[in-house]
């Protein structure tokens, strides 16, 4: 008798013990959760305040009762001003941004699974070397390119002026020649990193198959088309996210390449750059809001493929 | 290349009328149905775009580099001279900036793989919503520099930032986070940390499902406690994440230029947090000193070479390449 009592007091302790350890581990979690969360969500209640409102309320907490203090109403506290002024500013990058962000990152999907299926399901001596090359050109730093390339694009290829006669056709003018720059950059910098994610696919590829293939006489090109890119449209919608999130989200290049935050070819990013900047200080609704309306597009790929785009980074 | 193989397509025609040469013709067959040449409409044009502009580009960079060229006209290549290098000895604020430049690299990454090794030590349990806690500690990553830049910048606020509120709880401050030369650049590394810890553990976090369980039972099994069997067992298995993980940070690091851009407006941070990144653009882009610019360029690309060449040659080894 006395001894059962004494187990079910030790069992009580031990699951006492372990609730309490859950506890810690999910208060930590949550914890970590309001770190990475308040900075964004900061952004987005301070982007819905008047300057009243921004100075008066709590940074983190919403314009609305019971969060604002006596003397200032919600409607004095909260606008959806910024919000539209800010997506006025931001309108033409956004399209802007999404004309040599999309073809980029085809593009260099398309490359990159090429090069990957020419360098590991084909073999032939020194494709380590070459692909040494590739791989070397992920983390080579734009700043080392930023003068050649502006000079490059400046002085010396100046599509705008070659391509002239493009810019009479209707929906082309002239800052399209800016656009086009943009495409081939992005894409020439993108396809090593699409290389090696494609190439640890294709290394991982059945090689039985694409042997009985070529045995049975198939061309190298016809492998490619009927087996191998079939079985990799999983990693072009990775490379896709992942390349698309690059791209919209860099800012070196459109700062060299553009030049100018007025520029009609300016992408979102070099827009936002610029947003709010006045002397008298700067404005950190408008901020806030125009660097929502920017992320939108990411935020959005994001999290509708978030599996997809962590595969991405785990290279 | 296609006239070049249409150029011995037709030569070897002319040999297969002649009887004699038989080998030579062979030869020139097997050549071009070699797996080199007949894999090279795949990967010999993106590696020509991607070679231009990336290693054509570095070339003329270190040619621009040892040259005084300033923005006007042509460069002289004529007369090429390293006095853009010695230059950097007497530039007090290259120093700094190469001090800022290492101590961002440094604490940023291992403040990085620390925070993200405990991450990913939590979620790899059962724990309920561990998918979508994962994708919130990664969701700074999805962001541009120049959004997150904006975020804290307002965090930072002197008067109506977070941070400030935060510390004001305890007693401490105002800080002017973003203004004060000795905190400056502890709040970018912050920030930066913030954006990137989500990014070393979702590269832990595939290093940890790659272990077999049967090392974690084994390790039950000699009686190893928790804290023993992760010190013993787990981490020395992630050395190769921690190491590819690193090198990834390195570069993040390198490149901070965008979020600083975005932090003070334009090409000049607050005394205190230049780094060579920043200095380089302004140098070139600012102040036209273009070939000066591009000698810091270098400078930076030597050191991002110092990162990669011993990373590219020990997977080579590996043979993870």
């Amino acid at each position: 008798m006395s001894q059962e009592t004494t187990e079910t007091t030790e069992e009580e302790t031990l699951s006492e013990r372990i609730n309490l350890r859950a506890a810690g581990l999910y208060a930590t979690l949550v914890g970590l959760v309001v770190f990475y969360l308040i900075p964004i969500q900061s952004g987005i209640v301070t982007s819905i305040k008047s300057s009243r409102g921004v100075r008066e309320t709590l940074p983190f907490a919403p314009p609305a009762w019971p969060f604002i203090p006596e003397g200032l109403s919600t409607a004095e506290a909260f606008t959806v001003e910024k919000w539209v002024f800010a997506f006025d500013a931001l309108a033409v990058g956004m399209v802007n941004s999404l004309l040599f962000t999309i073809p980029a990152t085809i593009l260099c999907a398309i490359f990159g699974s090429m090069a990957a299926y020419g360098l590991t399901l084909v073999k032939w001596r020194g494709q380590i070397a070459v692909f040494a090359l590739f791989i070397a050109g992920i983390f080579v730093p734009y700043q080392a390119v930023i003068v050649p390339l502006f000079e490059f694009w400046n002085q010396y290829a100046m599509l705008d002026y070659r391509l002239g006669l493009l810019w009479d056709l209707p929906l082309l003018s002239e800052h399209h020649a800016t656009i086009l720059e943009l495409i081939i950059t992005h894409t020439a910098y993108g396809i090593p990193i699409c290389v090696l994610l494609f190439r640890s696919q294709y290394k991982t590829m059945s090689w039985e198959m694409i042997e009985a293939a070529r045995l049975d006489g198939a061309s190298i090109w016809r492998i490619y088309r009927r087996i191998v890119l079939p079985l990799s449209i999983p990693m072009f919608a990775v490379v896709f996210i992942f390349q698309f999130t690059q791209i919209w989200n860099e800012f070196l290049f459109s700062l060299t390449i553009i030049g100018s935050v007025n520029d009609p070819a300016a992408s979102a990013t070099l827009i936002l750059s610029g947003l709010g900047q006045a002397l008298e200080g700067v404005d950190y609704p408008l901020r806030m809001a125009g660097a929502l309306i920017t992320a939108l597009p990411t935020l959005l790929v994001y999290v509708l493929f978030a599996d997809k785009f962590a595969e991405g980074v785990q290279v | 290349m296609k006239r070049l193989i249409d150029l011995l397509r037709s030569r070897t025609k002319e040999i297969r009328t002649d009887g004699g040469a038989v080998r030579e013709r062979s030869r020139v067959r097997r050549w071009l149905d070699s797996d080199f040449v007949q894999s090279a409409p795949f990967w010999l044009p993106p590696f020509l775009l991607m070679g231009f502009f990336v290693y054509a580009a570095i070339g003329w960079n270190l040619l621009l580099s040892l040259t005084s060229y300033s923005g006007f006209g042509e460069p002289d290549y004529s007369s090429l001279s390293l006095g853009n290098y010695w230059a950097m000895f007497d530039d007090p604020g290259m120093w700094a900036a190469t001090r800022n430049t290492l101590v961002l690299l440094i604490v940023f990454t291992v403040a990085c793989l620390a925070i993200g090794l405990a991450l990913a030590l939590l979620l790899d349990r059962e724990i309920r919503f561990g998918r979508t806690l994962r994708t919130i500690y990664l969701l700074p990553f999805a962001l541009s520099f120049i959004v997150t830049a904006q975020f804290w910048r307002w965090m930072y606020n002197v008067n109506n930032g977070i941070v400030n509120q935060f510390v004001g709880v305890f007693g401490l401050g105002p800080y002017n986070w973003l203004g004060d030369p000795r905190l400056v650049l502890g709040s970018v590394i912050f920030a930066l940390v913030w954006q990137f810890s989500g990014y070393t553990m979702v590269i832990y976090l595939a290093a940890l499902r790659s272990i077999p369980s049967d090392q974690y039972e084994a390790a039950r099994v000699d009686g190893a406690n928790t804290l023993r069997m992760y010190w013993r067992v787990i981490i020395p298995q992630l050395r190769p994440a921690m190491v590819s993980a690193s090198v990834v940070l390195v570069l993040f690091a390198l490149k901070a230029f965008d979020f600083l851009y975005a932090t003070f407006d334009g090409y000049r941070p607050r005394r205190g947090a230049d780094i060579l990144a920043t200095k380089m653009v302004r140098e070139a882009f600012q102040r036209s000193e273009w070939a000066y610019g591009s000698a810091i360029a270098i400078t930076l690309f030597v050191m991002s070479l110092a990162v990669i060449a011993p990373y590219l040659y020990n997977q080579y080894k590996r043979g993870n390449l």
